[in-house]
């Protein structure tokens, strides 16, 4: 057994490495001034346009479609290798990590062969409009509607919880077009142009005081029937495809996330409320101990995967357990470190940095344990798919929706 | 990126399920629990060392097939998942004490005897008041051992000890022949597996090995033993899910419930997160890596969670039925604290585990 790459994987990162060293240099570290909106879609643009020039963007994609025609390994090495830069990437993480690959596979293709390229080298930038006030974890109880008309469709609605709604060009939407069908059933997905008349976008203040998403109001808004992705009624199969790859896209550790050695280093600097350094205190260590077997077991499972990946096979069901495990133990350790500092722990002015980044670990981690799957609904998705137990009791799934409560 | 077992291991693991199932299991564990019952299965043993399972890791010059950690570790999960009633996990931890301590006149001795099947050889760690590997009690004075070693998972019917004692540098490893020892069988919560007690009176030792012998032991035993823990506690998953599929209340499965099915994600999310650490634990015992006492102490920690909590849970899932005698469910519930017991439990490997990484963060540093 080992971690090492292979010949070829090892030449790939090599290569990736070299042009990042040449091309990243400026983002080696993050801005000492965090960038404004403006100068951050300006900087993720020249980045962009860099990354598609030199063939690092659409890595597994089809060559068909303007992909390099790689296999995951590639990708993930480039991840990889980028992740030691501070480089803005994230604002095309979902229009190309979710969207776009469901434009080229349910789109009509000259569809696709007009929108995809300019998000490949990202002229332009697309979000996903899929949750709703009353659509959750219950993803399919979407009540925003598409009427047809002639050759266009009419939406109206409401979407929430949108990243870079304000930043983005176009969008792919889920609608209701069939209200007399069970609620799976009545779905169908489009593209819609953000800056079209009707489409209004507001920020969400999240309770940790950053910005991160938007609410989306749709009023009247057109578009061409050509832009529907997937028949009319295969909405939800649509949203199935897009959301694999949002499952693959969020189940990491956020980058500031706090790690075992985080809280080593504390606990170290601190006194144990019994006295001596609170690194000595037994309750303490049984604490960092469980920290690193959640944290680490996480890291060495998608090591598991990787090793899969390489083998050109698919990983095991243990992938399910990533997120679920990533997120309550980044709200543990934060918490437990913050509980360490003490009343400095809480206090949030004049902080040192590394308390104000676990202080931002312990607000965010409420979020991440609901983003992209809750933790009740991942570990339904562990017990029915991996487990093979039965599904819960759905009493509206067969009824008309617009007949279910 | 390698980081899984070999096809060939993997072959092994999957031939030993295979014959676990058939001839071990509950059944045959409920039928070692009768009083009277014989220490162990010798017509199973007798299979197993035919089949070449104790030979597996011996190298080939002592009559073995000088095979990799990672078949022991796939021995220990099959004979964990059926709570195979024979020492084989005994024997392999026995084994690699040998390998890793042994002269070559030790080896000599004692190695082919254990790849026949004809030795059996158990670690025999524990004594009365014992919480720490790190302070025992039992010392050698000479080339001789006193005090008491007690409980020994295996002991009855086995003809080796490697008895760890108490020495100037702290512990090491000591070979005591059992052939006119002075055993008793002790009684446990595990009814399956039988427990002894070694009474050492300047009963003649040999060293094997000196302090950091048994230091490298304890990490190689930790990963063994993490590798049954899974077995175990997959058993007990495995029990519990399907019950939950078939056991009907207020008109439906009960596998329905979310109070119910998360509890087995759970248990699946604690088997995951055990096994990737002992598999970081056998990767390392294979490269001789130097993060092997942290991985060591994870995949022991990890494992003695997953057997405790898949255990627990797979009673309180069953309700009444699982708490009665006639239920399997308390060969699980009660396997946990054999192995929680079989090598000090999670406090002690816990506090190692920071201590180990403590040590990599100032090297880092």
């Amino acid at each position: 057994m080992d971690f090492n790459d292979t010949a070829a994987e090892a030449e790939y990162r090599a290569t990736t490495r070299a042009w990042l060293e040449e091309n990243a240099a400026e983002y080696r570290d993050p801005p000492t001034v965090p960038w404004k909106l403006d100068e951050f879609i300006r900087h993720s643009k020249a980045w962009q346009a860099k990354k598609f020039a030199a063939g690092y963007t659409g890595i597994t994609w089809p060559k068909a479609v303007g992909g390099q025609g790689l296999g995951p390994m590639q990708s993930i090495i480039y991840g990889q290798e980028e992740s030691r830069f501070h480089a803005p990437s994230g604002l095309y993480s979902i229009g190309l990590g979710m969207c776009i690959p469901t434009v080229f596979t349910h789109g009509y293709p000259e569809v696709a062969a007009r929108y995809v390229p300019k998000a490949l080298v990202g002229e332009e930038v697309w979000c996903q409009l899929f949750s709703e006030p009353a659509a959750g974890s219950d993803l399919a109880g979407i009540r925003t509607k598409a009427v047809k008309d002639g050759d266009e469709w009419v939406i109206d609605g409401q979407k929430v919880w949108t990243s870079f709604a304000h930043a983005s060009d176009y969008g792919i939407v889920v609608c209701r077009t069939d209200p007399s069908k069970p609620k799976h059933k009545g779905l169908t997905m489009f593209i819609v142009d953000m800056k079209s008349p009707g489409v209004e976008v507001r920020g969400i203040k999240q309770m940790s005081g950053g910005s991160d998403f938007n609410e989306v109001f749709f009023t009247g808004v057109r578009v061409p029937d050509a832009w529907r992705l997937g028949a009319e009624g295969e909405g939800w199969k649509v949203a199935l495809t897009t959301l694999m790859h949002e499952r693959l896209a969020v189940g990491g550790k956020p980058r500031h996330a706090p790690g075992y050695a985080t809280l080593i280093k504390l606990a170290r600097g601190v006194e144990s409320p019994n006295g001596g350094p609170a690194i000595e205190a037994g309750d303490v260590r049984q604490r960092i101990a469980a920290s690193y077997i959640n944290d680490e077991g996480i890291k060495l499972t998608q090591m598991r995967a990787l090793s899969a990946l390489s083998k050109g096979q698919m990983p095991g069901p243990e992938q399910s357990i990533s997120k679920v495990v990533v997120a309550k133990t980044m709200q543990e350790m934060a918490a437990f470190a913050l509980d360490l500092a003490g009343g400095d722990g809480f206090v949030t002015e004049g902080n040192d940095p590394e308390l104000a980044k676990l202080q931002g670990s312990y607000l965010g981690a409420a979020g991440l344990r609901i983003a992209g799957g809750t933790d009740e609904i991942l570990r339904n998705i562990i017990a029915e798919r991996v487990l093979g137990l039965p599904g819960d009791m759905r009493p509206d799934k067969d009824l008309p929706f617009n007949a279910a409560a | 990126m390698n980081f899984d077992f070999s096809d060939d291991a993997k072959a092994l693991g999957e031939q030993a399920r295979k014959l676990f199932a058939d001839k071990a299991g509950t059944t045959a564990a409920r039928a070692a629990m009768a009083p009277g019952a014989p220490a162990f299965d010798a017509a199973l043993w007798a299979e197993v060392a035919n089949l070449g399972w104790t030979a597996a890791r011996v190298p080939e010059a002592h009559g073995g097939l000088g095979l990799t950690a990672e078949e022991s570790c796939m021995l220990a999960e099959a004979a964990g998942a059926h709570l195979a009633v024979v020492p084989l996990v005994s024997v392999l931890l026995a084994t690699e004490a040998l390998l890793l301590a042994g002269t070559e006149a030790q080896q000599a001795k004692w190695l082919p005897g254990i790849a026949d099947g004809s030795v059996i050889a158990v670690p025999a760690w524990n004594e009365p008041g014992a919480v720490n590997p790190g302070v025992l009690a039992v010392s050698a004075s000479g080339n001789a051992l006193s005090g008491v070693k007690s409980p020994v998972p295996d002991l009855p019917g086995a003809h080796l000890a490697i008895v760890a004692a108490a020495g100037p540098d702290g512990p090491s490893l000591w070979l005591v022949d059992l052939a006119g020892a002075n055993v008793e069988t002790v009684e446990t919560l595990d009814l399956v597996r039988r427990h002894g007690r070694l009474t050492l009176s300047n009963t003649a030792a040999e060293p094997l090995g000196d302090a950091s012998h048994y230091q490298q032991w304890l990490d190689r035993a930790a990963v063994i033993l993490a590798w049954e823990a899974i077995g175990t506690a997959s058993s007990a998953m495995n029990m519990t899910v399907e019950y939950a599929k078939t056991r009907v209340a207020f008109g439906q499965t009960i596998g329905r419930y979310q109070g119910v099915k998360h509890k087995c994600a759970d248990m699946f999310i604690k088997i995951e997160l055990a096994r990737a650490h002992a598999l970081h634990g056998v990767a390392m015992i294979g490269s001789d890596g130097p993060e092997l006492r942290q991985a060591a102490a994870a995949a022991r920690v990890a494992s003695i969670d997953a057997a405790t909590y898949c255990g627990e849970e797979a009673v309180q899932l069953h309700g009444g039925i699982g708490f009665t005698w006639e239920s399997d469910c308390q060969f699980y519930y009660r396997r946990a604290r054999a192995i929680s017991a079989s090598l000090s439990g999670r406090v002690w490997w816990a506090d190692r585990l920071v201590r180990a990484l403590e040590l990599r963060n100032r090297a880092a540093a």
